[in-house]
Parts: structure tokens; C-alpha cells; sequence
């Protein structure tokens, strides 16, 4: 079973509250490997993210085509509230500047037209307008963070 | 070697793409709209990005969301296939800009070539014979254009300069005609390519299709690899391909592939192309250019044993030609028979879930479709699902077997041209060879009646 995103988010919150710098989880032929940066980085790293939605599943050859598809495709669980999702592909940013606070906390209250985050791709920056207003009670992504079409960012209700 | 490529595509030349890189090691990334998920080269690339919505103009012709992919994936080259960007010289542009590396040729190749009249020009200086035509873009001067087409003598065509691929094009018969024809292909190309340049050739009544495909490295370095006949057509549409060419001789081979190369190096060609030609009483006439892969590559691939999709990465790695001309040598022949989600009598499009999916087998037998049992077939794009190529030690043994494999394959839950191609197998025409361009669709109009 491919690794799903409830499981990568835990791992993550694990990572986070423990003195570890990296840790590395393999299930079966798939492997998950997590690495802090140090508090002091700035936050426009141009590293590539560690963990990613769409985990390969590996040298593992599925039983089936079709089983290995609807895998790729559990990755995402349901929400409660409405989602703001990615109108682009591109690299999402928290904040208008590395030192800038970020746009979003959870709990916040938004308007429509508030601005969400900003997508950078091919050096243009794109920021991301709520189209709902509400309160923001799950952030998605993280600073750096790829995101592609249609990937949910922010869930607000 | 190029270490990751992003294919810029969908659909079976995707999935053949796929293959080609993690056969040679190369890392992938399938980029897709959000109604492609499912495709099975999605679920096999080492990575995925999601770059729009269904409509291609959003997403597989969508330039900043292609680059932007290939940014957050830090990939190092993009690989256009066939179709959407392939031949888009904007596109070829600002991927190289971006700092990436666009798997073709440069950008100006694909520039001089995607205009027909920049390309027949080109072609006339390199000493490629071509159709006898205006030779430039018309004015809207009509009794110029008449006289142009007088000089030519009727029937004439009228070409779009942006189109190709079989469209944008009008038959004239008579002068009363023409003045009439010329505005109504002349809007129809304002709407489908946003060029409404157009040209005139002298319209061949039966001619074949011919086409040579070569292979070249940029470095100096130039091959053929023989010709394909794709005279079965429907519409302007190819429905069969085959290589070698019914009734071609080793000498006439040669001496049009030898023109073919010469005109490569003297554009500085680099990748794998097409030099598309229409061929009437032993007279080859150079109509367009394709500079990309073709949908009916592999059956070059199965007579010379040149997987050329290989050869497209390694020559956009940086690679010299590791084939010499005399290494291609044409062994047996094989057919292609394409299959559509269409219906077989009406030709209507036919989407939806093919609820089973099984492919034939045997020697020489080779299937190229992204199809599996239960796959989806989104509505937005063409309606080919299926390559089925057969290869055998001579053209009678290639029909036997692709007679065989199309009665073992299975796609049920939509409706296929499967049956067609069938009754194309059986036909007297067919199994003669050397029919011409518009033999198919005059076979379905007498079927009609």
C-alpha cells in the first residue's frame, strides 16, 4: 500500500517535536525519508522537498495497472470546509519575504480576495487569492513546498 | 546522459517515452491534466505533476505550467512526443531558455519547417524535389492567383502555410472556383492556426504517401532509415502505415534517402524527423517536414531494429550517432493498424471505460496502448487508443498476423474501428499494395450505396 498523506503528515509532526535531524521509514519497497532543516536556513530553500504526495511505489511491480492507479490516486482524504486549491503549477511560499510573518495561522479569519500564499514559477510571483471567506483551520502545504494544478493549499470553513 | 526528462504528453507516445528513459535509466516525470490521472504512465513515472484542467489549451499546450513543472522537478530535459508543442517553435524556445534541454531539434529547424512555404523553399534549395506550386504565399490579388494556378494547371490545392497534418486544405477544379476557395481556406486557417497565409500546388489525382524518416545528431552526423508508405487514409488521417513501401526498389530508396540527408545537414538538422512526400508514376514530390516523432515510428523501428525514441534522448544528451548509413538495413516488412475509440460505420468519437482490455500476442507482434482493464477514456482528446503492429519476414506473412492479432484483441465497453481494420486486412486492394491516397475512402463511399 503506498504511503498516504495522513501517515507523511505524522511523521512530520514526529520529526518536529523530536531533537532528530532526519529519519528515514521504509513499509515493504517504500521508503520515506524526512530532513530537518536547521532553525536558522532561510526559508527560500532551493532544496527539494523531501517527501512528496505522489510516493513511486518502487521496483514493486502492482498486481494490476488499474490497482496501482487507484493507489496513486488515494493520496488525497476527504475535507471539511471548503479547499482553496492551486491554480498553477509552481513553488508555494508562505509569505511575501523570507523574514516577512506569514500570510496565514490557523484560526485566522480571511475575506474573499484575501491573499493565501504565493506560487512562484519561471521567476514570475503569483499570489493566490481566497475565493471563500471563513476561518482558516488547515494549512496544507509548507514553505517551499512544489505544488501542482489543482492541489489543495488551504482549508477554510 | 540526460538524468530526468519530463514528458510533455499523454497517452500512448507517453507511455512509449516512459519506457525508452527507465530502459535507459533516466528518471521521469509524467505531467497531466486533471482527467489524465489514471493514465498508466502517470501511475509509472517516478514523479507526477498535475498541470491543469482538462482543456489542452490549460494544460498539454499550457507553456508556463510545462516549464513549471519541469523547475519543481529540476529536470533536465522535455520530451514533446508527437502532436500538442512537438512542433511549436515558441515552445522549443523557452524551454531552452528556461535552462532546460527540449528533446527535437533547435527552435529555428522547427521555425523554417512548420512554415510550408519557409520549408518547400528550403527543400528546393537543398535539391529535393517538390509538388509544382506558387513557390510563395498568395496575395489577394485574384487574377494574379489565377494566373498563378493557370501556370500550374488545374486541379489545384490550396495549402494553409501554418497547418500540416492534413489540414487547411481545399481542391480547385476550375478558375470560377478558385477566387471563392482562396477566402474560404483563407478564414478556415485564420481560425485554426492564426495564419492565414496560404499556397497553391498542383493537386496529384493518385498519388501515394511516402515518407522517409531520418535521424540526425547536430554534430554533422546524418542517416535514413527508409521510407513508409501511409497511402491508407481517411480524411486526410492515417489509418495503416508500412514499412518498406510496396513496389520501391533498393536503388530508389537510396537515391531519395541520400537527398533526405543531404538536405539535413545542410539545415543543420538535429533529432529524428520526417520528409513527407506524395509519390506519382515513380516521381517523388516533397509536400512537409515533420520535425518530431511520429505516431507510425515503429514500424521503421521493427524492419531496421533502430528504437528511435532512444536515439532522440541520446542525441539530445549530447550524444554522436552511433549508426553509420550502411548499419540500416530493411528486414521483412510491418504494417501498423491504428485503433480509434470510434464508431466503426459512423466514425463518431466513442469515450468511456473499457470495462475489458486484452492484447494479442505471437512473433512479431507488438502493441503500443496505454489501455487497461477498467481505464477511463476522457472525452477532450483524439480518439486514438491503439497501435497494433505486426512484423513478418515479408508483407504477406505481416497481414497474416496482424489478421490474427486483431481477432484476438479484446476492448470491449467502447465502440473501435477494430472491425474496419479487419476488413482492410482482408482486402484484395490492400493485399496487392501500391493503392493510392484516396483508395480507402472511395472503398467506404462505394460501400455506402
Amino acid at each position: 500500500m503506498a504511503m498516504d498523506i495522513r501517515k507523511i503528515k505524522k511523521l512530520i509532526e514526529l520529526l518536529e517535536e523530536s531533537n532528530l535531524a532526519e529519519m528515514e521509514i521504509r513499509e515493504g519497497e517504500e521508503t520515506v525519508r524526512l530532513s530537518r532543516w536547521p532553525k536558522n536556513m532561510p526559508m527560500m530553500s532551493a532544496a527539494p522537498q523531501p517527501t512528496h504526495y505522489q510516493v513511486a511505489p518502487g521496483a514493486a511491480p502492482s498486481p494490476s495497472a488499474a490497482s496501482a492507479v487507484a493507489e496513486a490516486n488515494q493520496a488525497e482524504p476527504k475535507f471539511e470546509g471548503q479547499v482553496v486549491r492551486s491554480p498553477m503549477v509552481g513553488t508555494y511560499y508562505a509569505a511575501s519575504a523570507p523574514a516577512a510573518a506569514p500570510f496565514l495561522k490557523i484560526g485566522q479569519l480571511i475575506k474573499v480576495g484575501d491573499t493565501i500564499g504565493i506560487i512562484e514559477a519561471m521567476k514570475m510571483f503569483n499570489p493566490v487569492e481566497s475565493e471563500v471567506a471563513g476561518t482558516v483551520i488547515k494549512i496544507l502545504v509548507e514553505n517551499g513546498q512544489p505544488v501542482e494544478f489543482d492541489e489543495a493549499l488551504v482549508v477554510i470553513q | 546522459m540526460l538524468e530526468k526528462i519530463v514528458i510533455a504528453n499523454r497517452g500512448e507516445i507517453a507511455l512509449r517515452i516512459l519506457r525508452a528513459c527507465q530502459a535507459l535509466g533516466i528518471k521521469t516525470v509524467a505531467v497531466h491534466s486533471t482527467v489524465d490521472r489514471n493514465l498508466k504512465h502517470v501511475a509509472m513515472a517516478d514523479e507526477s505533476v498535475c498541470i491543469g484542467p482538462a482543456a489542452a489549451k490549460d494544460s498539454y499546450l499550457n507553456v508556463p505550467a510545462l516549464i513549471a513543472a519541469a523547475e519543481v522537478t529540476d529536470a533536465q530535459g522535455i520530451h514533446p512526443g508527437y502532436g500538442f508543442l512537438s512542433e511549436n517553435a515558441d515552445f522549443a524556445e523557452r524551454v531552452e531558455e528556461s535552462g532546460f534541454v527540449f528533446i527535437g531539434p533547435r527552435p529555428e529547424t522547427i521555425r523554417l519547417m512548420g512554415d510550408k512555404v519557409s520549408a518547400i523553399t528550403a527543400m528546393k534549395q537543398a535539391g529535393v524535389p517538390c509538388v509544382p506550386g506558387s513557390g510563395k504565399p498568395l496575395s489577394d490579388d485574384a487574377a494574379d492567383n489565377a494566373r498563378i494556378a493557370k501556370a500550374i494547371g488545374y486541379p489545384v490545392i490550396i495549402k494553409a502555410s501554418g497547418g500540416g497534418g492534413g489540414r487547411g486544405m481545399r481542391v480547385v477544379h476550375t478558375e470560377m472556383a478558385l477566387l471563392n476557395a482562396v477566402a474560404v481556406t483563407r478564414a478556415e486557417a485564420k481560425s485554426a492556426f492564426s495564419n492565414d497565409q496560404v499556397y497553391l500546388e498542383k493537386y496529384l489525382e493518385n498519388p501515394r504517401h511516402i515518407e522517409i524518416q531520418v535521424l540526425a545528431d547536430g554534430q554533422g552526423n546524418a542517416i535514413h532509415l527508409g521510407e513508409r508508405d501511409c497511402s491508407m487514409q481517411r480524411r486526410h488521417q492515417k489509418v495503416i502505415e508500412e514499412a518498406p513501401a510496396p513496389g520501391i526498389s533498393e536503388k530508389q530508396r537510396a537515391e531519395i534517402g541520400e537527398v533526405c540527408v543531404q538536405a539535413c545537414r545542410r539545415i543543420d538538422y538535429r533529432g529524428a524527423g520526417t520528409f513527407e512526400f506524395l509519390f506519382e508514376r515513380g516521381k517523388f514530390y516533397f509536400i512537409e517536414m515533420n520535425t518530431r516523432i511520429q505516431v507510425e515510428h515503429p514500424v521503421t523501428e521493427m524492419v531496421t531494429g533502430v528504437d528511435l525514441v532512444t536515439e532522440q534522448i541520446r542525441v539530445a544528451s549530447g550524444e554522436k550517432l552511433r549508426y553509420k548509413q550502411s548499419d540500416i538495413v530493411m528486414r521483412g516488412h510491418a504494417i501498423e493498424c491504428r485503433i480509434n475509440a470510434e464508431d466503426p460505420n459512423t466514425f463518431m468519437p466513442s469515450p468511456g471505460t473499457v470495462s475489458r482490455y486484452h492484447p494479442p500476442g505471437g512473433p512479431g507482434i507488438r502493441m503500443e496502448t496505454h489501455l487497461y482493464d477498467g481505464y477511463k477514456i476522457p472525452p477532450n482528446y483524439d480518439a486514438m487508443i491503439a497501435k497494433v503492429i505486426a512484423h513478418g519476414p515479408d508483407r504477406a506473412t505481416a497481414i497474416a498476423r496482424m489478421r490474427v492479432a486483431l481477432s484476438e484483441l479484446v476492448i470491449q465497453g467502447i465502440k473501435t474501428n477494430i472491425p474496419l481494420q479487419q476488413s482492410n486486412m482482408l482486402d484484395q486492394m490492400f493485399q496487392v499494395g501500391g493503392f493510392n491516397i484516396h483508395y480507402l475512402e472511395r472503398r467506404l463511399a462505394e460501400a455506402r450505396k
